[in-house]
């Protein structure tokens, strides 16, 4: 690939990193929070609200564009510095995460946050959502497509199987869901806590396209979400392998910062490791 | 007294055509009972709008509150026990906290659902969805008010929850009514005790009101077809005119209408009160009319509770 190519990449990595900047503060800011879904999360958002998806806060309640819905609605803070770096409201708002009167709920709040499709956090229901979406573009003859990011460990909820047979079954190919395996839930391993694999067998077997990527690789995950974008006739789903709290060493792999702020040490150190200032 | 019967059932499968016909916008979805829920007269009519969601009430809220989120108004429909119980997360999350336009119409709600028995009367669904902020409830007493209620949900914005019941029932509101979410209905004025009826039981109320007439009790009938929001000034209007009040509900006693009521009074007018319902126990298989009489849910529990709460005026 030559430079002019990279350099988008290189862009958008730069980008998914000040969106991790943003989440450490805001989660720090919030003194609660879930780091660790948000940063292994961070590099798809980016591809997604600064490459992929056509949007702009300005047709926000206009069904001709395309649409995201965040199933793993614990993943809030990565959502909100994507949409705050979007454009839908200022960036300085995001360190008022989980405080009284912020518009940025500890889950996301269609009601309250603009550009927020969709309220999300009880955990399984966001595909049935995209699904529905997809369905009155459909109706309307718009030809766009619903992103839905969701997680590993909520593909445990029924409700899920029931959104993948409903999706294959109508032939939704608009949807295109995004699955953040990190591996880890709040107990423990994915695989310990309620065995997930085969995982990709699983989503063929209900009639999906399946794509599988390190979905911490910038270039890999562009480059599915491509392929997923031009797959005609029902459903795809990016298997997306990703490293829970990617970014900050002490936050990988490590379940113990699925859902737990950062004290003012760790805050430092996770700043500059992001390539930032405390 | 006697009534030409009709189905809910059958009045929201019409009016659900006429609202196909009407807008485009109207979506229809069921969970494989749309014969008995009567959606069905939908999908003949409409079949690009129709959805079957398949035995999954869970996808199906999901589904319906995707299609609200992409500018449609929403209907669907299954058994009242499965639309307010099995997805009673959903329709929390999904549809009533995102305040979006899905209007959930369920059938086969209580006692009357007869022969399947307990495992599918649902007896507490009034209160599962009267607990959920911006949730409108409503619980039409016949076919035609059925017919009017489904008219103004569909235009009226945001979520609610239309109870229907399986079997026939006395026609005894008019056809060209019009709805009004939030207003009780005076079917009969009287001025001694004040009976509130809820869908179903608002017929035997009016039996209850021949037969106290008779008595020398002047009972007025009111239809509380909308639960939420309810009708404080009606209600208390009622409770200074008679100076007691009767309520009669096909389901539980434990947080049902009659329970919001009494709270209505406590605050604004203290009256004293009888309420007739399910006395907090599971039902049985049985014909409709059987398991009503079984449960003290006919006109002869209401004469009884009018009479009794007309002696503690004094």
């Amino acid at each position: 690939m030559n430079t002019s190519d990279q350099n988008p990449v290189l862009a958008l990595e730069a980008k998914a990193q000040s969106l991790r900047r943003h989440v450490i503060r805001m989660i720090f800011a919030a003194g609660s929070g879930h780091p660790g879904g948000s940063l292994s999360a961070a590099d798809i958002m980016t591809a997604l609200f600064f490459e992929v998806m056509d949007h702009s806060p300005e047709r926000k309640d206009s069904p001709d564009r395309d649409h995201f819905i965040l199933s793993k609605g614990h993943a809030a803070p990565i959502y909100y510095a994507a949409l705050a770096e979007s454009g839908y409201f200022p960036v300085d708002e995001l360190i008022t995460l989980r405080k009284l009167h912020s518009r940025l709920q500890g889950h996301p709040s269609r009601v309250k946050t603009p550009g927020v499709e969709m309220s999300t956090g009880s955990l399984g229901q966001g595909l049935s959502v995209a699904n529905g979406l997809a369905l009155a573009l459909r109706l309307q003859n718009l030809d766009r497509k619903v992103y839905c990011l969701c997680g590993d460990g909520e593909m445990a909820e029924g409700q899920v199987w029931e959104a993948a047979m409903f999706a294959s079954h109508n032939h939704l190919d608009n949807v295109i869901a995004i699955i953040d395996r990190n591996g880890l839930q709040i107990d423990g391993r994915t695989e310990d806590v309620m065995a997930l694999e085969p995982l990709a067998d699983k989503w063929k077997a209900f009639g999906w396209n399946v794509l599988t990527v390190d979905g911490n690789d910038m270039r890999q995950v562009l480059e599915a979400l491509n392929k997923a974008r031009h797959h005609k006739g029902g459903p795809t789903v990016i298997v997306a392998k990703t490293v829970k709290g990617k970014g900050v060493s002490f936050m990988e792999n490590n379940v113990g910062f699925h859902g737990k702020s950062p004290n003012e040490k760790e805050y430092e150190q996770a700043m500059r490791e992001l390539g930032g200032s405390a | 007294m006697s009534w030409a019967m009709e189905s809910q059932r059958k009045n929201y499968g019409k009016a659900l055509v006429e609202l196909g016909k009407r807008r485009q916008d109207v979506v229809v979805l069921d969970a494989d009972l749309s014969g008995s829920t009567r959606t069905v007269e939908f999908k003949t009519a409409y079949p690009g709008r129709f959805f079957n969601c398949g035995i999954a009430e869970q996808n199906m809220m999901g589904t319906a509150a995707g299609l609200a989120v992409g500018g449609m108004t929403v209907f669907a429909s299954t058994f009242a026990v499965f639309a307010t119980g099995r997805a009673y997360d959903q329709v929390r999350q999904s549809i009533a906290y995102p305040d979006l336009n899905v209007k959930i119409v369920a059938s086969h709600a209580g006692i009357t659902v007869g022969g399947d028995g307990a495992s599918h009367q649902t007896m507490e669904d009034i209160a599962l969805m009267n607990a959920i902020p911006n949730m409108t409830v409503i619980v039409p007493a016949d076919g035609p008010e059925t017919y009017n209620a489904v008219l103004a949900v569909a235009e009226h914005r945001g979520p609610a929850y239309v109870r229907m019941g399986r079997s026939d029932v006395p026609i005894i509101t008019p056809r060209d009514a019009e709805f009004k979410i939030g207003k009780a209905s005076i079917l009969r004025d009287g001025s001694d005790v004040a009976l509130v009826g809820v869908g179903q039981m608002v017929a035997p109320c009016l039996l209850a009101a021949d037969a106290l007439k008779a008595k020398g009790i002047s009972a007025r009938v009111i239809n509380l077809s909308t639960i939420k929001p309810l009708d404080v000034a009606t209600l208390e209007k009622a409770a200074r005119d008679c100076g007691c009040v009767v309520t009669a509900e096909e389901h539980n006693i434990v947080s049902g209408v009659g329970t919001l009521v009494a709270a209505v009074l406590a605050e604004r007018y203290p009256a004293p009160m009888e309420r007739v319902a399910m006395q907090d126990v599971f039902g049985q298989s049985g014909e409709s009319d059987e398991l009503m009489r079984e449960y003290g849910l006919s006109e002869k529990e209401v004469i009884a509770a009018a009479i009794k709460v007309t002696e503690r005026k004094r």
